[in-house]
C-alpha cells in the first residue's frame, strides 16, 4: 500500500461524514485501518445519497412488480413494456442542493445525470419533464433561483435535443432556503436490448470514456447528504460544471455502441464518481475490478487518487467490453471526439482493487461498498405540532365576499399562473413527437413507428403531504393518474423522486415512513408499479425543514395515438360536465393559503374506489369518442379548473357560462375547495344524454353544469342554505390576461 | 426517388426530424452525411439540420462552417444544388459566406420556443413554390440566437431581389414589431441567396409537416423542393442577380 496517508484522526473520519460505529464496520470490512482514498470511497458510497441507508428498509414496501415491468428498481432507470417490441425506460432524480448554490450549474447538471441514466439503460431519451419547488417571487433570491434553474434546465435539455415537455412549479415559503429541482427523463429501447450495469466476465475490458476527469464535484454525493447552514454557499466548488454538447456526443457514441455486439455492461459515472460506477458493476456481477488510474483522462495534471475516485465530473461513463472488442469500442469513442482509455479488467476475486503508477491505492471488497453500507432503522414519531395543523375552526372563517375578485387573485398567484414564461424558454418540440405541449393536465408524445402515445405528468401537493403524509401520498398517486386518464392514457408505471428533511430527525422520518404507505396502498390498489427512483433527505437549512415532498413521475399509455385527449374547452355550444362530487374541502387548499393565509386542516378525503371508478369511466368515454375535452380538478377547485378550460388552449380562447348548486356547502368550498375524483368534461351536445346516462350506470355522480361560449366566465352560484351565492361575470380576456403573465410581470418586475 | 442528403454536425440534433420528414412522410431516400465527409455524390439536395453544432459555445455555426463537409456543400450550391438550412443550418449558412449576414441573441436574450406567424413573402422559390405568395403559416421557432442582421446594402438589394422570402407576421399577416419574436431586422425569419437555390430559415418546418402533431403548414416547403427537384417547379419568377 501507498505509504503516504494521513493519519486516522476523529476529525478526519467526522469530516467524512461517517460516524465512528461506520468507521468501525470499514476497519471491520477491511481488517485494518482505511488509507485516505479508501476513506473517501467509502464516505461517498456509505453517503445517505448513495445507500439509501435510511430509506431502504422502507423502500422495500413499495409495489414493483406487474404484468409490463421489464425492469424494476436498482438499475439506472426502470422499464416498462409498452407492446411492439419496445419499452419505455424512465427515472425522476433530484438535483436540489447544487440547485441552491449554484441554480444554473447545479440544475442543468441534474438535467445531464437523469439523460444518462437513461441512454445508459439503451433509451433514447424522448421527453423531460421537470418538478420544482420555489420560496415565494417577492424574494430576490428566489426570483434569482427561479430563472437560474430555468436557464439551467434549457441551456441542457435544448442543446440535447431532448424535448422538456411538461412539469410542474410551486411556490411556497418554505423552499426558500431549499429549492427543489426534480427531473424525470423517459427514453425508448428495444426490449430485447436493454443494457445493464453489471461486470460479467472476468477478464473482460473495463473502458472509460467521455469527458476528462476533472476537480470538480469532489465530495457532491456527501454535500448532497447534508444540512444547509449560512455558510452553503462556500460550498459551491461541490457543485459540478455540465457541458451538454460532450453529453450530446456521449449519447451518440453510447447508442452507437450498443447498436453493436461490443459490450457487456455500462454505467455512467454519476454521484461518487468513478467510484460507484466501478463498485456497483462489480458487486452486481459478483465480481472485481482492477482499476488502473494511470491511464485515466485528466484535466489537470497533480490529481490525486483520492481526487480521481471522487471526482464528480459530469458526461463520463464505464463500460464493460467484450474482451477482443476494445478496438472497436475506441473507434466509435473517437469518431465521436471522446476521451477514451481501457483502465482496467474484470477479476473473479469480488475485490475493487485501484492501482495509480504501479502502486496498489486501494483495496476494497466492491459489495461492502456497494451493497453492505450501514442500514438504519431510525425512529419516527408524528411532531408535536401535527394536531395544530390539521385543526381548523371554519366557522372562525369568514366565507368569500367578492368571489370575482378571489378567483382572479388565485388565477395569478403564480402556482396556479400559467407557466408559460418557463416552458417557452425549454425547447418542447424537437425529436417531432410532442402531441400535447405545456399546458394541458399531462404532456403526450407520440411513439414513432408505432400508432402509440405516451401521456406523462410530475405530480405531488406537498401541502396535503404536511397535513397529513398519508394522505397527502395517496392524492398525488391519484392526482397523476387522474392526470393521465384525462388525456386519454392508461397509467402503466411510476418513478418516484422522495425529497424529505432530516432523517435522523423522528418528525422527518415519521412523515417519511407515513407517506410510503400512503403511496404502496394507492399504487397497489390502483396497480401501478414503482420501477424507478431516488430519496433525497436532508433537504433542511438552519434546522427548518422542507414540507415532505414525495414527488412521483407517472407514464400513462394510449394505444391509439388519436385517442389523446386535451383540458381545454373546443367548441362553442358544447355541453359542460362535472364528474365527482363536491363536498367542503377546504383544508389544505390553495385557496386557504392565498386568502387566509393558512396552510392548515385536514387534505381531502380519497375514496380510491371512487377513483378508480372515475379512471376507467374516463378512459371508456374519450376512447369511444364521447367527450371534447377533459380537466382534472386540482389547485384552486372547480373555479379555477373550468377558467382553465377557457384560457389553457393554444391559441383559442372561450367563453363559459356556469350555474351550480350550493346546497348546504359554503360558497368557498363550492368554488375553491379541493375535493378529489372530480374531472370537468365538454360534450357535444347530442351526446349529453348518453355520457350522463353512462356515467351514473358506473356509479360516478355526474351533472350538466353548462355550456361553451361567448367572451365571459360566468358563474351563477345559487342560494344555499349557508350562502346567498354569487355572479361572477369576468371577460375572458381579463382572466387570460392575469394568469398567462402573471410570473413574467412578477418576475421582471413590472 | 430523390436522394436527399442530412448532414450531421457534432451537435445537431434536429438530424433525425429531417430525416423523418423525407424519409417517412415524403418517402424519399435520405442520406445521413457526418460532417467528415468530403465527397457528396449523387444527392439531389442538402439539408443543414437544427441543432447545437459544436454546443454554439462559440458564435453559433462559426465553427461547424469549417467542417471538412462544408468544402463540398458549397461545391454543390456553386452548381446549383438545392441547399436548405434550418435554425442552427442557417446560422452555419451564414457563417460559411452561402447566405449574407449574421445572427445576434434574440432580442430578450432568453431561448425562445413557440408557435409564431409567418408569411411567405416570396412563393416562386424552390422552396415555396407549393404556397401562395402571402400565405400566412403557423410554425415553431426554437433559438436563442435568431436575430438576423445585416448591413443597410445588403438589406436593400436582397429587399430589391424578392430574397426575403420570410418573415414573421401577426396571425392576420400583418408584418409588425410585435410580430417579431426575436428582434430580427425587417421581421426576417427567412433568405434565400440570389439565385435562388439557397434557403436559411429559423422556424422549423419539420416540425409542422403532419397532422399527427395538430399542425402541417410546413410540410410544402419540402414539398416545394421535391416539386422543383422533379422539374414539375411551375414558373419561377426570381430576378437574376
Amino acid at each position: 500500500m501507498r505509504p503516504i496517508s494521513p493519519l486516522m484522526t476523529k476529525d478526519l473520519i467526522a469530516q467524512h461524514n461517517l460516524t465512528d460505529d461506520e468507521y468501525k464496520k470499514i476497519v471491520e470490512i477491511l481488517g485494518r485501518e482505511p488509507n485516505i482514498t479508501e476513506l473517501g470511497m467509502f464516505s461517498v458510497m456509505w453517503s445517505e445519497h448513495c445507500s439509501y441507508k435510511s430509506s431502504r428498509v422502507h423502500l422495500k414496501k413499495l409495489p414493483t412488480t406487474g404484468p409490463r415491468v421489464v425492469q424494476g428498481p436498482g438499475e439506472n432507470a426502470g422499464a416498462v413494456d409498452i407492446g411492439d417490441g419496445l419499452c419505455a425506460v424512465f427515472k425522476m432524480e433530484s438535483h436540489n442542493h447544487p440547485s441552491f448554490i449554484e441554480p444554473y450549474q447545479g440544475a442543468a447538471t441534474g438535467v445531464g445525470g437523469i439523460l444518462r441514466d437513461i441512454f445508459t439503460m439503451g433509451a433514447r431519451p424522448i421527453a423531460l419533464l421537470d418538478a420544482l419547488r420555489f420560496g415565494g417571487l417577492d424574494h430576490a433570491k428566489n426570483r434569482h433561483l427561479v430563472k437560474g434553474v430555468v436557464s439551467g434546465i434549457a441551456g441542457y435539455g435544448n442543446c440535447m435535443g431532448v424535448p422538456t415537455v411538461g412539469g410542474e412549479i410551486v411556490f411556497n415559503d418554505i423552499y426558500s432556503q431549499n429549492p427543489l429541482v426534480n427531473v424525470f427523463c423517459l427514453g425508448i429501447a428495444h426490449k430485447d436490448k436493454i443494457f445493464l450495469g453489471t461486470a460479467a466476465g472476468v477478464g473482460n475490458p473495463v473502458i472509460y470514456f467521455g469527458s476528462k476527469t476533472g476537480r470538480d464535484g469532489i465530495h457532491g454525493a456527501t454535500m448532497a447528504s447534508d444540512s444547509f447552514d449560512d455558510q452553503s454557499e462556500q460550498k459551491r466548488p461541490t457543485v459540478q460544471v455540465g457541458d451538454p454538447f460532450t453529453e450530446k456526443l456521449l449519447l451518440e457514441a453510447c447508442l452507437e455502441l450498443m447498436a453493436g455486439d461490443l459490450l457487456v455492461g455500462i454505467q455512467d459515472m454519476g454521484a461518487a464518481g468513478l467510484t460507484s460506477s466501478s463498485c456497483e458493476m462489480a458487486s452486481r456481477a459478483g465480481n472485481g475490478i482492477d482499476l488502473d488510474l494511470t491511464d485515466v483522462p485528466r484535466r489537470e495534471p497533480g490529481m490525486t487518487p483520492y481526487e480521481l475516485m471522487l471526482s464528480e465530473s459530469q458526461e463520463r461513463m464505464l463500460m464493460v467490453a467484450q474482451a477482443g472488442k476494445e478496438e472497436e469500442c475506441i473507434r466509435i469513442c473517437k469518431k465521436w471526439d471522446l476521451d477514451v482509455a481501457v483502465v482496467g479488467r474484470v477479476t473473479g476475486d469480488g475485490i475493487l482493487r485501484v492501482k495509480d503508477q504501479g502502486q496498489v491505492v486501494a483495496e476494497i471488497p466492491a459489495k461492502s461498498l456497494a451493497d453492505d453500507g450501514p442500514r438504519y432503522e431510525r425512529p419516527y414519531s408524528p411532531p408535536g405540532y401535527q394536531d395544530m395543523l390539521t385543526n381548523l375552526n371554519y366557522d372562525a372563517l369568514p366565507d368569500v365576499k367578492d368571489a370575482s375578485a378571489a378567483l382572479l387573485s388565485l388565477l395569478e398567484s403564480p402556482t396556479i399562473a400559467s407557466k408559460r414564461w418557463v416552458y417557452e424558454q425549454y425547447d418542447h418540440m424537437v425529436r417531432t413527437n410532442t402531441m400535447v405541449r405545456p399546458g394541458s393536465d399531462a404532456a403526450v408524445v407520440r411513439i414513432k413507428g408505432t400508432n402509440k402515445a405516451l401521456a406523462m405528468t410530475v405530480d405531488c401537493n406537498s401541502r396535503y403531504c404536511l397535513l397529513h403524509p398519508y394522505e397527502g401520498a395517496r392524492l398525488a398517486v391519484a392526482e397523476a393518474a387522474r392526470n393521465l386518464v384525462c388525456s386519454g392514457a392508461e397509467p402503466i408505471g411510476l418513478t418516484d423522486c422522495l425529497n424529505f428533511g432530516n432523517p435522523e430527525r423522528p418528525e422527518v422520518m415519521w412523515q417519511f415512513v407515513l407517506a410510503i404507505e400512503g403511496m404502496k396502498d394507492a399504487c397497489e390498489y390502483f396497480k401501478i408499479p414503482i420501477v424507478s427512483g431516488n430519496v433525497s433527505f436532508y433537504n433542511e437549512t438552519n434546522g427548518l425543514s422542507i414540507y415532505p415532498t414525495p414527488m412521483l413521475g407517472m407514464v400513462g399509455l394510449i394505444e391509439s395515438a388519436d385517442k389523446t385527449m386535451t383540458q381545454w374547452f373546443k367548441q362553442n355550444g358544447d355541453v359542460i360536465l362535472l364528474l365527482g362530487k363536491t363536498k367542503e374541502d377546504l383544508g389544505g387548499s390553495e385557496y386557504l393559503k392565498v386568502h387566509h393565509h393558512r396552510e392548515q386542516g385536514s387534505p381531502p378525503l380519497l375514496s380510491v374506489e371512487a377513483e378508480k371508478m372515475l379512471h376507467d369511466f374516463m378512459l371508456k368515454v374519450i376512447h369511444d369518442g364521447s367527450v371534447q375535452s377533459a380537466h382534472d380538478c386540482s389547485d384552486g377547485g372547480l373555479s379555477i379548473a373550468l377558467a382553465e378550460c377557457c384560457i389553457s388552449a393554444p391559441d383559442t380562447r372561450r367563453g363559459a357560462v356556469i350555474k351550480l348548486g350550493l346546497d348546504t356547502l359554503r360558497l368557498d368550498a363550492l368554488l375553491f375547495g379541493e375535493s378529489q375524483s372530480r374531472v370537468i368534461l365538454s360534450v357535444k351536445p347530442g351526446m349529453v344524454d348518453r355520457v350522463l346516462n353512462s356515467a351514473w350506470d358506473s356509479g360516478i355522480p355526474a351533472t350538466k353544469i353548462g355550456a361553451v361560449g361567448g367572451d365571459r366566465f360566468v358563474i351563477d352560484v345559487e342560494e344555499g342554505q349557508w350562502s346567498e351565492g354569487c355572479h361572477i361575470d369576468l371577460p375572458v380576456d381579463q382572466l387570460y390576461d392575469r394568469w398567462a403573465f402573471s410570473i413574467e410581470r412578477t418576475l421582471n418586475g413590472t | 426517388m430523390l436522394k436527399i442528403g442530412v448532414v450531421i454536425f457534432p451537435g445537431s440534433n434536429c438530424d433525425h426530424d429531417c430525416q423523418h420528414i423525407f424519409k417517412n412522410v415524403l418517402g424519399q431516400y435520405v442520406e445521413m452525411i457526418w460532417h467528415k465527409e468530403t465527397l457528396l455524390a449523387g444527392l439531389d439536395a442538402i439539408v443543414l439540420p437544427g441543432g447545437f453544432s459544436y454546443g454554439d459555445y462559440l458564435r453559433t455555426g462559426a465553427i461547424a462552417r469549417f467542417s471538412p463537409v462544408m468544402g463540398a456543400v458549397k461545391g454543390f450550391a456553386k452548381k446549383g444544388g438545392l441547399v436548405l438550412g434550418i435554425c442552427n443550418g442557417f446560422q452555419i449558412l451564414l457563417e460559411a459566406g452561402l447566405l449574407p449576414g449574421a445572427m445576434l441573441r434574440n432580442k430578450s436574450l432568453h431561448f425562445i420556443c413557440k408557435d409564431v406567424s409567418m408569411k411567405v413573402e416570396n412563393a416562386a422559390t424552390s422552396f415555396t413554390s407549393a404556397y401562395e405568395s402571402g400565405q400566412v403559416l403557423k410554425i415553431p421557432i426554437a433559438h436563442a440566437d435568431g436575430n438576423y442582421y445585416t448591413d443597410p446594402v445588403t438589406l436593400a438589394s436582397m429587399q430589391a431581389n424578392a430574397q426575403i422570402v420570410l418573415r414573421y407576421c401577426t396571425p392576420e399577416g400583418k408584418v409588425t414589431p410585435d410580430a417579431n419574436p426575436n428582434g430580427s431586422l425587417d421581421n426576417i425569419a427567412g433568405i434565400i441567396n440570389a439565385e435562388g437555390n439557397v434557403l436559411g430559415m429559423m422556424p422549423h418546418p419539420e416540425r409542422c409537416a403532419e397532422a399527427v402533431l395538430g399542425n402541417d403548414d410546413g410540410k410544402q416547403i419540402f414539398l416545394s423542393m421535391l416539386e422543383s427537384l422533379k422539374g414539375n417547379k411551375k414558373q419561377l419568377k426570381m430576378i437574376p442577380a
